[in-house]
């Protein structure tokens, strides 16, 4: 297919784009070298129909006879213990059946592991304005919502803490009695290969200090959840989640049910990027109040409790030493990131290891080392967004090396292309990378942007900037240990000729579903509309861990795969001796199973299954994928290991008025490595979709708090919570580069994520080429520009971003050579500093 | 779900018994046209009417704009029925022509839907904004509430006796601007306000009208020499409430500036007039010079609080660019 370039700029405005396909590779072996007819084709997804029609169900149009509503009385103080609740007024309004408080729910839990630190309704402490306190279930949602003021809470109100800065200070009350000292949740210290040395290679260091600010998922679906106890015993709980395994898990521990009473079913989504992967307050509530009152429950958020749910991107301080030879090759690189976590746990830990985890998969770093810190604060608790916490270090790492492109004097496309990490590598910190087509994108940007003739010539107020990234598709390591597969499928065929899969994936918008049917689509040469989809619900479909960490075209598609390869051989075994031919001979394409010297000679796929079916009884196969063990060993090693990474380039144009400091993004030009379409036109959808959250990102989106005014949340609401619309979004010109990856399905790699990635470190080095200033700060926003080119003007450094970088005790380092030192993936560090903690001085500082 | 609170809805078809049911109810009334404002507040709990009149049957505030005819004469103006929407006033073929700062002002409103439903009266009588104000009642309460609602302080200036909530409107800048009038009815019968006299500097009691009162008119006036524009600051091309609005009007005699009027809109709790920086173009010929005196001089008393999206300094800072600009507009479609 070499030269199928789908060429065209459309206005971005009308949700069009241009799409550019490059050399497609020969046929993944997987597909015994037939050539693909579902696989990569734009076809309509499966859910398409009812989303446009209006007919899909989402958790909130869910009704059931006799059902209550509940509302959740949340903390008015940021910090405080609870000294009493007294829910008897609210209890005796007419209409309320029943009440709540942390009593009835006295079992913590919490997404990972290690963070088992939070309650469905606080029992004696809260940590945010918004915290769970107390819930009602009435008859109607304005009972309930009257009911909220009748509940008297008594607080006894704690000092609170604002920032990561503060929270480093020694506390008599931190905010949790866990983490790694006082309100530092966790402290994180690696060191791959001494830096130091490498440092004392290069021709040239710098450092330099950047803020990433916080923001939150905007999804347009408020959560919500309705539950149900039968009679005989079992909870249903519908809920708009990303992860109905771990909602399922959460509420077996909480409710202290066994898991086979609980079935957790998760309706159509009206979007996720990140926040419904947790399980929620509200989830657990309606449960037991369903529980409690023998009546089905929903409780649907505003939009306000939305922001309060939050788990969205950790405002991050990150500052970052990097030292280069000459020609730009890094010798080594040093990180320390500082992310505010908010009041509790979530994914914090692993977003921490992913600030500093996935520096090393785009240039090659000959050394590095990363320390990272997430501190508790009395906010509403960030966790994973789109991106999970790399965006804030790729911001850094991009708009850095753009820095040293110019201190070096090199092209900075130049200095990124000379250096890229080789496919089939193992990085310093022991990620493997597979397939990598970092370079093609930059090719494909840079040529669309005409970048060479314009970089850096553009008139005054006009500018481009490039930058890159990279991104998991699919996490090494499961949330909770366990050697088990990540995803699983069951697959049946029907005597009529139609197949049914079964995927505990969830299908959050993104596709996922479609996916799974172009996969057995595929495999048994039928149409999207043999297949019937059957996914996210605990009762019907086999594990898969969600949908997070883009995880899931890779994971359940090889778990669709292997399953439909399976029924696949059964089949053609059957076939074959009916049609007389070796089995190795039978192709199955368009609803029929042949030979493939003689297509004449051959059946219906449906009289195919049936002749199977005679022989073996019903024809149903499983599937599943467990991703490759990670050549890391050290503590730490799980964050960062996938199966395969995805690869981004973009080029921003933007237009910066030197007067205002407003500025204005009218196009993108992005390339993203996916390996393989399974769809090109989701695959577009996603890169778009990330190109806009990037922009608001990039442009606009705060989440700012009073501190006047107890911490509250500035603007918890889509009107003061600022995000593009359709006039600030830009044109954009996606190329999608087909670099197969032997890992993923067909060689697919993730798409839901990585081009996200790109957006805001490209946006603020446009603005250097634009104005010759640096915003070393996200959101880029008018105001910043303007202050700096002011500074400028008085003869200062055209700059605006943070001054400094606080002082950390930080623990012992984990010391792990790098594969080209001699390592083996271990950690050294027992050997190296026996008997305690080594000093850490900075050794590095001098230059 | 944030819910409304239960409230009786009522639908007179009568202005007359519109005020009639206003003057029953009480002050727990309150009149709605196009509910865009109004309905958004109440399920946030700031405005809480028991009762509420909708405006919107009655068709003698929707009539087509026309000229104002007394006793069969015309005197020039130019009358504007409150209940017309906001969409109707921005598409107007006649509007678009003599009274473009009139057609810019309303269809820089918000986004299409909102403006396919709210009202020029609506608009012109639009609650003042402060982001601690338009919040929720949960989050309002957590903070102790302000004096604007439920509480004592005014969080944007603790120490001030009055409310600093913002004049948000975008038409109100123009009207003032425009000198335009005001048709009031109430029980007591009709008055007509010119438009600057409309408000007040106080973000509680914003309005001088009675809540009794109906804005039913607005006249503009004669077409006759006279320019106008309305720049609008805000963060997004949709959506937004402005940060800044500056309307611009002159009337022009020959190449010289003869009368002039600068309105800021979103600094204060009304649209505020500069008449320092009307005075320094007029007799000028709006060259450089000028326009830079008076962005200067528009630029001194504007004083945006920390009450809105983007900080105050910025706000203010662009006072000077947006008078500037609006001024070179108007000096570029004289050339």
């Amino acid at each position: 297919m070499a030269g199928d370039e789908r060429y065209g700029r459309t206005d971005g405005q009308t949700g069009g784009s241009s799409i550019s396909l490059s050399d497609r590779p020969t046929v993944h072996p997987s597909n015994r070298g037939e050539g693909l007819r579902v696989v990569g084709q734009p076809l309509r997804k499966v859910d398409a129909v009812s989303k446009v029609i209006g007919a899909t169900k989402f958790a909130d149009d869910l009704m059931l006879p006799r059902m209550l509503y509940c509302k959740l009385l949340r903390s008015p103080h940021p910090h405080a213990t609870i000294l009493r609740v007294d829910t008897s007024r609210a209890a005796a309004l007419a209409g309320v059946k029943a009440v709540l408080t942390g009593r009835d729910l006295p079992i913590p839990f919490g997404i990972l592991p290690v963070s088992q630190d939070e309650h469905a309704l606080a029992p004696d402490r809260v940590r945010f304005i918004g915290d769970p306190v107390a819930a009602i279930a009435a008859i109607t949602e304005e009972i309930a919502t009257e009911a909220l003021d009748l509940i008297d809470v008594e607080y006894e109100p704690l000092p609170a803490v604002t920032s990561p800065i503060a929270a480093l200070e020694d506390t008599d009350t931190p905010i949790h009695d866990y983490g790694d000292r006082g309100n530092l949740h966790k402290l994180i210290n690696l060191e791959f290969g001494d830096v130091g040395e490498g440092f004392a290679r290069a021709d040239h260091i710098r450092e330099d200090i950047l803020f990433y600010e916080g923001s939150t998922h905007l999804a347009m679906e408020q959560h919500a959840a309705l539950a149900e106890w039968s009679p005989g015993g079992k909870l249903t709980l519908w809920s708009s989640t990303q992860t109905p395994h771990y909602v399922h898990r959460a509420l077996a521990q909480v409710l202290e049910l066994p898991p086979s009473r609980i079935r957790v079913i998760a309706t159509p989504n009206g979007g996720g990027f990140g926040g419904k992967s947790d399980p929620f307050s509200h989830e657990i509530v309606v449960a037991k109040l369903a529980m409690k009152t023998g009546r089905p429950v929903k409780c649907t958020l505003t939009r306000e409790e939305v922001f309060y749910c939050h788990r969205g991107r950790h405002p991050t301080l990150i500052w970052t030493r990097t030292g280069v030879t000459k020609d730009g090759r890094i010798t080594a690189m040093h990180v320390r990131t500082l992310l505010d976590g908010g009041g509790y746990g979530s994914y914090g830990v692993a977003s921490t290891y992913y600030t500093g985890a996935l520096q090393t998969v785009t240039y090659q770093i000959e050394r590095y080392k990363f320390q990272g810190a997430r501190a508790f604060t009395n906010k509403a608790p960030c966790g994973p967004k789109r991106g999970h916490g790399t965006p804030q270090p790729r911001f850094a790492l991009e708009v850095q090396m753009d820095k040293l492109a110019h201190d070096i004097g090199l092209d900075p496309a130049e200095l990124r292309l000379r250096h890229l990490v080789p496919p089939g590598s193992v990085t310093a910190n022991y990620l493997q990378i597979g397939s990598m087509g970092l370079g093609a994108c930059i090719d494909k940007v840079t040529a669309g942007a005409d970048w060479k003739e314009r970089y850096g010539k553009l008139p005054l107020g006009r500018g481009i900037g490039l930058a890159c990234s990279s991104y998991i598709s699919g996490a090494g390591l499961p949330i909770y240990w366990n050697n088990m597969p990540h995803s699983g499928v069951q697959l049946r065929c029907d005597r009529g000729g139609g197949v049914t899969v079964l995927c505990g994936s969830t299908d959050i918008g993104q596709g996922s579903d479609s996916i799974l049917a172009h996969i057995v689509a595929e495999v048994l040469g039928l149409t999207l509309e043999d297949i019937a989809v059957v996914t996210a619900d605990t009762d019907l479909t086999p594990v898969d861990l969600g949908s997070y960490a883009s995880r899931v075209t890779l994971m359940s598609g090889n778990a669709a795969l292997q399953a439909a390869e399976r029924a696949r051989d059964i089949i053609a075994r059957h076939a074959a001796a009916k049609l007389d031919v070796p089995t190795e001979r039978v192709v199955f394409a368009d609803r029929r199973v042949f030979d493939a010297s003689d297509p004449e000679n051959g059946m219906p796929f449906a009289d195919a299954v049936q002749t199977a079916e005679a022989v073996e009884g019903t024809i149903g196969t499983v599937g599943s994928y467990t991703p490759p063990m990670s050549p890391g060993r050290y503590r730490g090693h799980g964050v960062g290991p996938s199966p395969a990474y995805s690869y981004s380039a973009a080029v921003v144009e933007v237009e910066v008025d030197p007067e205002t400091g407003i500025i204005t993004v009218p196009r993108i030009w992005i390339a993203h490595d996916v390996g393989r379409c399974i769809n090109p036109v989701t695959v577009m959808g996603q890169v778009e979709g990330s190109v806009y959250m990037g922009l608001g990102e990039a442009l606009m989106e705060e989440m700012p708090h009073r501190s006047n005014v107890k911490n509250a949340h500035k603007n918890p609401s889509m009107l003061e919570y600022k995000s593009p619309t359709t006039l600030e979004m830009c044109d954009v010109v996606t190329y999608l580069i087909e670099d197969p990856d032997p890992n993923g399905p067909f060689g697919a790699k993730e798409v839901g994520q990585g081009p996200l990635l790109p957006v805001p470190p490209a946006v603020a080095n446009a603005v250097y080429d634009a104005v010759g200033v640096r915003v070393d700060e996200v959101p880029v926003t008018p105001e910043k520009i303007l202050r700096a080119l002011k500074d400028k003007a008085r003869g200062k450094e055209g700059r605006y971003g943070p001054m400094s970088f606080p002082d950390i005790h930080w623990p012992a380092p984990t010391v792990v050579p790098p594969p080209w030192e001699g390592g083996d993936g271990r950690a050294v560090t027992d050997i190296r500093h026996q008997g305690g903690r080594r000093k850490v001085s900075h050794p590095e500082r001098q230059h | 779900m944030l819910r409304l609170p239960s409230f009786t809805y009522l639908e007179p078809r009568t202005l007359k018994r519109a005020i009639q049911m206003k003057t029953n109810a009480g002050p727990d009334a309150m009149y709605v046209a196009g509910g865009t404002d109004l309905y958004p507040n109440m399920k946030r709990r700031h405005q809480e009417p028991r009762t509420v009149i909708s405006l919107t049957g009655i068709k003698a505030l929707r009539k087509r704009p026309t000229d104002r005819r007394t006793d069969g004469h015309t005197d020039g103006r130019f009358v504007l029925t409150a209940g017309l929407t906001l969409t109707e006033i921005a598409g107007h073929r006649r509007i678009r022509r003599d009274y473009r700062a009139v057609a810019r002002g309303a269809e820089l409103i918000s986004t299409p839907l909102l403006r396919n439903m709210g009202t020029l009266g609506g608009n012109l009588c639009l609650d003042t904004r402060c982001n601690y104000y338009n919040q929720t009642y949960e989050w309002r309460k957590a903070i102790d509430f302000c004096m604007k609602k439920d509480g004592a302080i005014c969080w944007v200036a603790p120490s001030s006796p009055r409310c600093w909530a913002v004049q948000s409107s975008d038409l109100a800048p123009v009207m003032v601007a425009l000198d335009a009038q005001f048709l009031l009815v109430g029980p007591k019968g009709e008055r007509v306000v010119p438009a600057g006299r409309f408000y007040h500097n106080d973000g509680i009691d914003y309005l001088t009208k009675h809540a009794d009162e109906i804005l039913t008119e607005v006249r503009l006036p004669r077409p006759n020499g006279w320019d106008a524009t309305y720049w609008k600051l805000r963060r997004r091309g949709s959506f937004d409430f402005p940060v800044l609005g500056v309307a611009v009007w002159v009337r022009w005699d020959g190449t010289e500036i003869a009368e002039a009027r600068i309105v800021l809109g979103a600094v204060a709790s009304h649209p505020q007039l500069v008449p320092s920086a009307a005075e320094v173009i007029i007799g000028s010929k709006l060259d450089e010079e000028a326009v830079l005196a008076a962005a200067n001089a528009a630029f001194k008393p504007s004083k945006p609080m920390d009450n809105t999206d983007f900080g105050l300094a910025w706000r203010k800072e662009m006072t000077r660019t947006y008078v500037k600009g609006a001024l070179a507009e108007l000096r570029a479609r004289r050339r």
